[in-house]
């Protein structure tokens, strides 16, 4: 393939994110050659340190050095990108919050293929890309097809490729900097707003009771602190939740919410979006209580149960409370 | 201000277990419930809501069959001004490109400040809004949490980032916005609602109202296009307990026990 790919890392504190090796894996099964090279953009010293590190994994690793780039705001970022990628480059980000963020635009100013959230990719037959696609919050797949002849912006779903730690490409960094141009933008990041932090942690508890949508009503969630108690349990939740005011964001799991290490995890009428799952690290041992067999929760999970929360929660409740 | 909200009629996931139909072409669409994708909702409310406080019009723009009229009208009881339907045969099997570019012309045909979209919706891939603003030469943000209204040349916006976190920009009107769930409390819309904007006339434009060439739109003008659906075999997955209740409970019991979830 004469089409060059490229990878754009997320970084912070001078450390390439996951996905960056992520990346590597994907590229491979994309080109037979596996030759990707690294983007990278940001300012200062942490910015050498991040370019340094990849070039163990990337054949080539393509600094941008901008103030105007200290703090990745898409509209900036896209518009550097524009003016150094070559014409029917295949682009990879992750699907994250600022992969969902560049990453349509810059396909169209590209004039590019968009694929958005790849879990999965099957090769290249002709002009096109054959990946594997979720709809319907995971409950079912779907092979997508694109016509990658002119280019490609590709959004990899983080954690769905396994990380390429060979370390092997001995790859150089090349200063791109002065080819970025223009950065003037009409969109200007002002700051980032930490999180509140609530009247319970819920990263600290060894043991989580966590609700979602299966709650139904927010007088029920009474069923799952009396859950909580009789376990020795903290009470966390999955977004709609907080989406509807019944618990504060600190209880959130996922990736817009809080990442925790519990050593069970009580998913209790929780769909298990992968925005969800990507908060759970550390291998818990996960219970999933759901009325739907289909709810991709049951995949994730160890043990699973096939029932109404509301129902089962209280008997649970019941019998731990007796032979207490 | 005057505001374009970009809604889509999709099948409620909350009320559904979808299935793949059995030549994987499709899922099953028997007896699916329909309703407007939850992050358009938010969208909605919150174009409402900065009319309310600064005036102007909301208008409601869907592309769909005849169908997804319902959901421009579910729309317009919430308090939306007007409404767009998109339809066409010929767009259909557009893809994320294709929608926006449909979604492009109407903006044109228009004077609008502000366009909102959902973040997402059925398939996940969240794309349309920011196509369109790159399309219209426009700034955008996605997974918009907060809006404020600065003047009527700029305005605030909070985005949702990963941690819980809450990155704060600037960004000049007009611009093209997607909303995140949980940014506002949509309102309830009872059936008295829906039956005073029943017959309320929603205009049907198709590719020659919007000076669209049908080669750009619709599966012909589709790089992206889904195949099939399937269940993907995904290896053991959970172990199911079965049994009665009590059995059921004796069991997980003994294995929260042995893992130190009951303490």
């Amino acid at each position: 393939m004469a089409q060059q790919i490229f990878a754009y890392i997320n970084h912070n504190d001078g450390a390439a994110d996951d996905t960056a090796l992520e990346f590597v894996t994907a590229a491979k099964k994309i080109t037979s050659d596996g030759a990707v090279t690294a983007i990278v953009t940001g300012s200062g010293a942490n910015l050498d340190t991040v370019c340094n590190e990849l070039a163990a994994s990337y054949n080539e690793v393509w600094k941008i050095d901008s103030d105007a780039l200290a703090y990745p705001n898409a509209e900036v970022v896209r518009k550097a990108l524009i003016n150094i990628l070559p014409g029917d480059s295949i682009v990879l980000f992750a699907h994250n919050t600022f992969g969902m963020d560049i990453a349509p635009g810059l396909s169209v100013k590209t004039d590019s293929a968009f694929i958005s959230d790849v879990v999965d990719i099957e090769g290249v037959d002709g002009p096109n890309l054959k990946v594997v696609r979720q709809e319907f919050g995971g409950q079912v797949s779907t092979h997508v097809t694109a016509d990658i002849s002119s280019g490609a912006v590709i959004n990899v779903r983080p954690g769905s490729f396994q990380p390429d730690e060979s370390k092997a490409a001995g790859g150089q960094v090349a200063d791109k900097s002065g080819e970025a141009g223009d950065l003037a933008a009409r969109r200007r990041y002002i700051e980032v707003v930490e999180a509140e932090v609530g009247d319970v942690d819920i990263t600290k508890s060894d043991v989580l009771v966590s609700i979602g949508r299966g709650i139904e009503e927010e007088d029920n969630i009474e069923i799952a602190e009396e859950l909580a108690e009789a376990m020795g349990a903290v009470v966390s939740c999955s977004r709609p939740i907080v989406d509807s005011k019944w618990l504060e964001k600190s209880r959130q799991v996922g990736t817009s919410g809080q990442t925790v290490k519990p050593k069970v995890y009580m998913a209790m009428g929780i769909s298990g979006s992968f925005q969800h799952m990507g908060g759970l690290k550390g291998s818990p041992f996960i219970v999933a209580v759901n009325k739907n067999i289909k709810a991709p929760i049951f995949q994730f999970a160890d043990v699973g149960v096939v029932a109404d929360i509301l129902e089962f929660m209280p008997e649970l409740t019941e019998k731990i409370n007796e032979i207490k | 201000m005057d505001i374009l909200v970009c809604v889509k009629r999709v099948p409620d996931t909350a009320e559904n277990e979808i299935e793949v139909n059995s030549s994987g072409s499709d899922i099953e669409r028997d007896d699916l419930v329909y309703s407007v994708n939850e992050w358009d909702n938010y969208a909605v409310e919150e174009a409402i809501q900065i009319r309310d406080n600064s005036g102007g019009a909301v208008t409601v723009v869907t592309v769909g069959d005849e169908e997804s009229e319902e959901v421009l009208r579910r729309e317009m009881a919430m308090g939306a001004d007007n409404g767009i339907l998109c339809s066409d045969e010929a767009f259909e099997g557009s893809d994320g490109k294709g929608i926006a570019t449909i979604l492009k012309s109407v903006v044109e045909k228009g004077n609008y400040d502000l366009i909102l979209t959902g973040a997402q919706a059925d398939d996940g891939a969240g794309e349309v809004g920011g196509m369109l603003a790159a399309m219209l030469d426009m700034p955008y943000a996605s997974l918009v949490n907060s809006i404020e209204i600065v003047n009527d040349k700029m305005i605030k916006v909070g985005r949702e980032i990963e941690g819980g976190n809450q990155e704060m920009n600037e960004i000049d009107l007009p611009c093209v916005l997607s909303i995140q769930t949980g940014i506002n409390e949509p309102r309830y819309v009872g059936i008295r609602g829906i039956r005073k904007v029943a017959s309320v006339e929603i205009p049907v434009l198709g590719v020659s109202d919007l000076g669209l060439s049908a080669e750009a739109v619709g599966k012909s003008g589709a790089k992206v296009t889904r195949q099939d659906y399937f269940v993907p075999d995904l290896g053991e997955g959970a172990e199911i307990l079965e049994g009665s209740t009590e059995e059921i409970i004796e069991k997980l019991i003994e294995m929260l026990k042995s893992k130190g979830g009951i303490k």
